[in-house]
């Protein structure tokens, strides 16, 4: 799994995609929060960094799709993915490779904003007023969301030989299952009746509650769950493309 | 027994790829395995490597069934796929590398360079791959197919697309590997077959139509013709009949005449050559080989 694992990180950084990808990432996140005035953080007056944790899955929603939409795709139109299961490794030392090579460079890209975290921890009235506790289980809500994308991306990209399809499925599944169950719920006939099922079904609710500082057993195992049935699915194909 | 195969069958659809494909082949043996596209030959080798895992019957490789063990048995099995897959934007020795790594071998670095030399990538070493020609890539995945090692090679089409130049190169190449280990690789040129193996297997329409030695491919490549003739005693002197090449003594009184091309038929000069030599002919037949058509099929 570590030799797939360390493959991943030198492909990422060896091309562009590992400079492109946090480029992009910090430099939306830090117009977004510092210049433009509509969601400024200097306008704003209130000593938290709501505004990243709220901008940053917006980002990972086609960011994500991006960096996992070659992993599968391009080694089987290629043809590598031979090569591979002929290696000694398993389905997962594959998948989990990819995986973490993936999760690990959404990591690299949040890192640097722990520079905000500490601007703003700064720049309040007293030095320090920010909570802590909140912040902190904020980037974990985001590493949770991160690892779903992934997981949900990998899986998209076993699906398809073809690269621009497999971006365009997971960034639409992502968008669905983040965004998607909160606006059905709001749907006249389902509000009052099924409304509460359907939110709690989609990844915001579990985000939001995440990032509000106190990490709840339920949202970890929903998060979980959903990696991990994403990446059974993934091995699935995996399996069912080799028979043929 | 390096590999053994009993009852190898592969469907997809109602079309059979693999109809009941049984052999074995020893240690330290080079087999060629031969046939039209769509034989069989990629099947086969897919299931020896332990890709592919749904199919009829049994394969062992080593004495480990493909289907139980298949980590432990791609250890031992080195496979270059159809068509050479490679990642084109990795460097030689970054990709050489990473495939020591997914072995876990030891000693990386010494193994790296020791498979690079072996293959003759030493110059073109820190170029990308994609860079390089099509006679260089081969070697590079033939190195990834050794740098463990292994004792059972199969190569599925290593020559396909080479020019005449490089093809020669890697042949030479496996000659050189074929010493010491058992390799199975797959053709569609009768030419390499003979040149590089000793024993030949033929597929046709996803079933084992012969498994010869390769002498016979001679007969075939040559247009050579064997008479087998029975005399009603043994004839000691010249065998001398136009277009002779060559005259096996069968036993009991029976001889087997090797002729090239001839303008006139070869049985006819028999049967005169015989009366005039005051012999009797008790037998004149032309041996002739089971797997002619599957030849016609490849040369034409």
């Amino acid at each position: 799994m570590w030799a797939i694992f360390r493959k991943e990180i030198t492909n990422f950084f060896s091309s562009l995609t590992g400079y492109v990808v946090i480029g992009v990432f910090l430099t939306f996140l830090s117009l977004m929060m510092w210049v433009f005035p509509e969601y400024s953080l200097l306008e704003y007056n209130y000593a938290t960094l709501d505004q990243l944790f709220e901008i940053a899955p917006m980002i990972f929603l086609f960011l994500i799709p991006a960096i996992c939409m070659r992993s599968f795709s391009e080694e089987k139109q290629i043809g590598t993915l031979e090569i591979l299961f002929t290696k000694p490794l398993t389905e997962w030392d594959i998948i989990l490779g990819k995986f973490f090579g993936a999760l690990a460079l959404v990591g690299l890209a949040v890192l640097p904003t722990l520079i905000y975290y500490y601007s703003v921890w700064s720049l309040g009235s007293p030095v320090g007023n920010i909570d802590s506790g909140e912040v902190i289980g904020s980037y974990i809500g985001l590493l949770f969301l991160g690892s779903i994308f992934v997981a949900i991306s990998l899986y998209a990209s076993v699906l398809s030989n073809n690269q621009v399809i497999a971006f365009l499925v997971a960034a639409f599944v992502c968008f669905l299952v983040y965004y998607g169950f909160e606006f059905i719920s709001a749907v006249p006939s389902f509000v009052g009746t099924i409304d509460d099922v359907l939110q709690k079904v989609g990844i915001g609710f579990h985000y939001r509650s995440i990032s509000r500082g106190a990490i709840d057993s339920r949202d970890v195992i929903y998060f979980l769950s959903g990696v991990v049935l994403f990446l059974f699915l993934t091995r699935n194909q995996l399996i069912e493309n080799r028979a043929n | 027994m390096s590999i053994q195969v009993q009852d190898l069958s592969k469907q997809y659809g109602v079309q059979y790829a693999l109809d009941q494909v049984s052999f074995t082949v020893e240690k330290g043996q080079i087999v060629g395995l031969l046939g039209p596209n769509g034989a069989g030959k990629t099947t086969t080798m897919k299931i020896i490597s332990g890709y592919m895992s749904t199919f009829g019957g049994e394969a062992h490789v080593n004495g480990m069934d493909v289907r139980s063990d298949p980590i432990e048995l791609k250890k031992q099995i080195g496979y270059l796929p159809e068509h050479n897959p490679l990642y084109l934007d990795m460097y030689i020795r970054e990709y050489l590398t990473f495939i020591a790594r997914i072995y876990r071998l030891e000693a990386v670095n010494s193994k790296v360079d020791h498979i690079i030399e072996r293959t003759g990538l030493t110059r073109e070493q820190h170029k990308k791959i994609g860079s390089l020609s099509k006679g260089y890539r081969q070697r590079v995945g033939l190195a990834q197919a050794m740098i463990h090692d292994p004792s059972v090679l199969i190569l599925d089409e290593p020559t396909s697309g080479l020019d005449p130049n490089q093809l020669v190169e890697i042949r030479q190449l496996i000659r050189d590997i074929a010493t010491e280990k058992t390799i199975i690789f797959s053709s569609h040129i009768m030419q390499e077959v003979q040149a590089l193996c000793e024993r030949v297997l033929i597929l046709n329409q996803g079933q084992l139509v012969a498994d010869e030695r390769t002498e016979v491919l001679e007969r075939v490549l040559h247009k050579q013709r064997k008479i087998v003739v029975e005399l009603t005693q043994s004839f000691e002197g010249n065998w001398s009949i136009e277009g002779i090449q060559e005259v096996l003594s069968l036993g009991h009184h029976r001889y087997g005449l090797v002729f090239g091309k001839t303008n006139i038929d070869p049985r006819l000069a028999i049967f005169d050559f015989v009366t005039r030599q005051g012999h009797k002919l008790l037998e004149l037949r032309e041996e002739k080989s089971s797997i002619e058509d599957v030849f016609q099929k490849l040369t034409t």
